[in-house]
């Protein structure tokens, strides 16, 4: 049965040119704005080296520290993290990084500009960043605040030039020289976690005035054994957040935060939350809802075109009718015929997206940005145009299946 | 009124019916009614008027026998058909094919009953212009749920039933109008339906095409004891059946 439907179906696509031409043109656009839209996020949120322990993976980002007539927002400070996160109980890794701060170099009399990082030992461990040569900062190097740097391979190239080995030689830090111990692969720029184009030891800094703060420029990274224990720890996280010792504790009294995931850390910033808000549900709904509107405009237009052709295969529907198809079959073959074309229009969308994936990391827009199709997306695609297939293809159908099979086969649907 | 018809006994031919498809002889039970119609009527109304298609239709029509419905247009000549047919409830009446009473069956059912009882040949032959020839009789056996294969094997052997073995993989377009009838005709009976309602069937064919048309039906109703009702305003056609149902203005006068 299906077979005949396809046939039927792809009969009625090739002979009606112009009308296949205008619904696949509004089925093609609208998923390929759908899965660049789907291919930031996936490239945003979903496991990818460096963060291939993302899904067992909890992080401390933002924090708020309140008094009676005063509040403090930002990321935790290294002090807080350091005496509250490090220590929570029968974790497999906690690391500690700076957020990113910029700093110069002059190279011959030009002035580079890069993100530096300053992380932990257990960063390296917990991340699993691709190297191209040399090795990950220890905690060791962190310890005894060594003078080391691993670089990206972009910096890499626009320092030491392209092909040459960066292990051992040194690079300036607004005015403080580091010695190269590695290199990385570039990561792109919104994976914020393991994003930077230096990443330096954090004992190596200058000042340590910032080992006692509780508001600071740090997250904190905690490696589960497992996602089970998720919960867990985070109500161990908000039980520490009661026994906090505040530096000045007639300013303030209370800490809040949450230890999230990437996620709902994404959600939090997009939807400008508090910092123990949760808002990943509400992100999901929000982007639901506002692929579906999206989905809806197109989606009229070929129910309008497709409402048309009722009348142009009435004669096949009242033939198919009295030799024995009930409403649902006819809905059933009308839908599979609207989601064969739906699909054909996934197809070129997906072409049209990776062109389009291809041309914004071309642009370097979003630096390191290495967008690509990978079966995530794909399987994102075909859900999508099996949506819309169906989204687009039930009504004409219902209609189609409620005509009269006399009428239709008069030609004079009523 | 009821008017009893049994052609078969008539012409003192051995009596035979058809179960599923499958001719049975018996010559000493009566033959079964196939179609039985009693008080049927057809009425359509619109806010302002009221129009009788069919008025009182009284009608049994045994298994194996071969009638025509004869009147001018507009006598109600399809809207019978199209009740007998199932493809058209009417207002008032009983209707019952095969035994089985039509009543409050829902859709499901009707197109079961359709598919199972009855094959329709059209007079604009009606087949399907984006399917090839063994697809479009492969039709009815798509919505019994049979294998692939079988129904390969039984629309081959139903084109080669009305000598079109040659043309299975030939589109509509490529027919001639006596081929297109010939390919609807082995679209209804591809099913072996036990009743053949034909809409006109010549009358969209020249004479030497619409006599081969008819040629078959005979046959179909000869050699499989299918019984067949045609709808026809040739009086030529008609009287080659065995009995003529006769309407004007939705009445039976004949």
């Amino acid at each position: 049965m299906l077979v005949n439907y396809l046939k039927t179906g792809l009969r009625v696509l090739l002979r009606r040119k112009f009308f296949t031409a205008i619904s696949l043109f509004a089925v093609s656009f609208t998923l390929l704005v759908l899965m660049v839209v789907t291919s930031l996020i996936d490239h945003t949120v979903s496991p990818m080296k460096p963060e291939v322990n993302q899904h067992r993976t909890l992080g401390v980002f933002s924090m708020q520290m309140q008094g009676e007539n005063i509040r403090q927002t930002g990321s935790p400070g290294y002090g807080f993290l350091d005496r509250y996160v490090r220590t929570l109980p029968d974790v497999e890794r906690v690391s500690i990084y700076s957020q990113l701060q910029p700093a110069i170099t002059y190279l011959e009399g030009q002035k580079i500009a890069f993100q530096v990082k300053r992380t932990d030992g257990d960063f390296w461990q917990i991340l699993r960043f691709d190297f191209l040569e040399g090795r990950p900062l220890t905690a060791d190097d962190d310890q005894k605040g060594q003078a080391v740097a691993v670089i990206n391979a972009a910096t890499r190239r626009r320092v030491f030039g392209a092909g040459a080995s960066a292990i051992g030689q040194t690079i300036q830090l607004d005015g403080q020289p580091f010695r190269v111990v590695g290199v990385v692969q570039d990561v792109p720029a919104f994976r914020f976690v393991p994003y930077a184009d230096v990443w330096i030891p954090i004992g190596a800094t200058r000042s340590q005035d910032f080992r006692r703060q509780l508001i600071g420029a740090f997250n904190g990274l905690v490696l589960a054994h497992q996602r089970s224990d998720f919960p867990r720890l985070q109500d161990e996280f908000q039980a520490r957040l009661g026994q906090v010792e505040f530096l000045e504790p007639d300013r303030y009294d209370r800490m809040e935060g949450a230890l999230d995931t990437h996620l709902d850390e994404l959600a939090r910033q997009l939807m400008n939350a508090r910092p123990a808000e949760k808002r990943s549900n509400r992100l999901m709904l929000t982007l639901a809802g506002a692929m579906l509107l999206f989905m809806s405009l197109p989606a009229i237009n070929l129910v309008s075109i497709n409402l048309s052709r009722i009348l142009e295969r009435s004669s096949e529907i009242g033939v198919r009718k009295s030799f024995g198809a009930s409403g649902s079959a006819l809905i059933g073959q009308f839908v599979i015929e609207n989601v064969l074309l739906c699909l054909a229009g996934g197809v070129i969308g997906l072409v049209l997206s990776w062109c389009v994936l291809a041309a914004i990391g071309a642009s370097g827009l979003i630096p390191h940005a290495k967008f690509g199709l990978n079966y995530r997306i794909f399987a994102y695609a075909l859900f999508l145009a099996t949506f819309f297939g169906v989204l687009s293809g039930v009504y004409p159908a219902w209609k189609m299946s409620r005509m009269h099979p006399v009428a239709a086969l008069r030609g004079t649907p009523r | 009124m009821t008017r009893d018809v049994d052609a078969r006994a008539a012409a003192g031919k051995p009596e035979t019916f058809t179960a599923g498809g499958v001719a049975v002889l018996d010559r000493k039970q009566e033959p079964r009614v196939m179609i039985e119609l009693a008080g049927v009527e057809k009425v359509y109304r619109t806010e302002r008027i009221e129009t009788v298609a069919l008025s009182h239709i009284n009608l049994k029509v045994k298994a194996g026998e071969f009638i025509s419905i004869m009147g001018p247009s507009g006598s109600g000549k399809s809207t019978l058909l199209n009740v007998i047919g199932l493809l058209d409830a009417p207002t008032g009446g009983q209707v019952a094919l095969d035994g089985h009473g039509i009543g409050s069956q829902g859709d499901r059912e009707l197109a079961r009953l359709r598919n199972q009882l009855i094959g329709f040949i059209f007079q604009t032959f009606h087949l399907i212009a984006d399917l090839n020839v063994l697809d479009n009789v492969e039709i009815p056996l798509l919505y019994r749920g049979l294998p692939g294969s079988q129904r390969r094997r039984m629309a081959r052997a139903a084109l080669e039933r009305v000598g079109l073995s040659a043309r299975m993989q030939h589109f509509p377009s490529q027919l001639s109008g006596g081929q297109q009838q010939r390919v609807a005709v082995a679209r209804a009976i591809v099913g072996e339906p036990g009743i053949l309602l034909a809409d006109e069937p010549t009358g969209n064919l020249d004479s030497r095409m619409g006599d081969e048309i008819m040629d078959l039906m005979h046959e179909l109703n000869r050699e499989r004891g299918t019984t067949i009702v045609m709808v026809t305003h040739d009086q030529r056609l008609a009287e080659s059946t065995s009995h003529i149902v006769r309407l004007f203005d939705g009445r039976q006068v004949a």
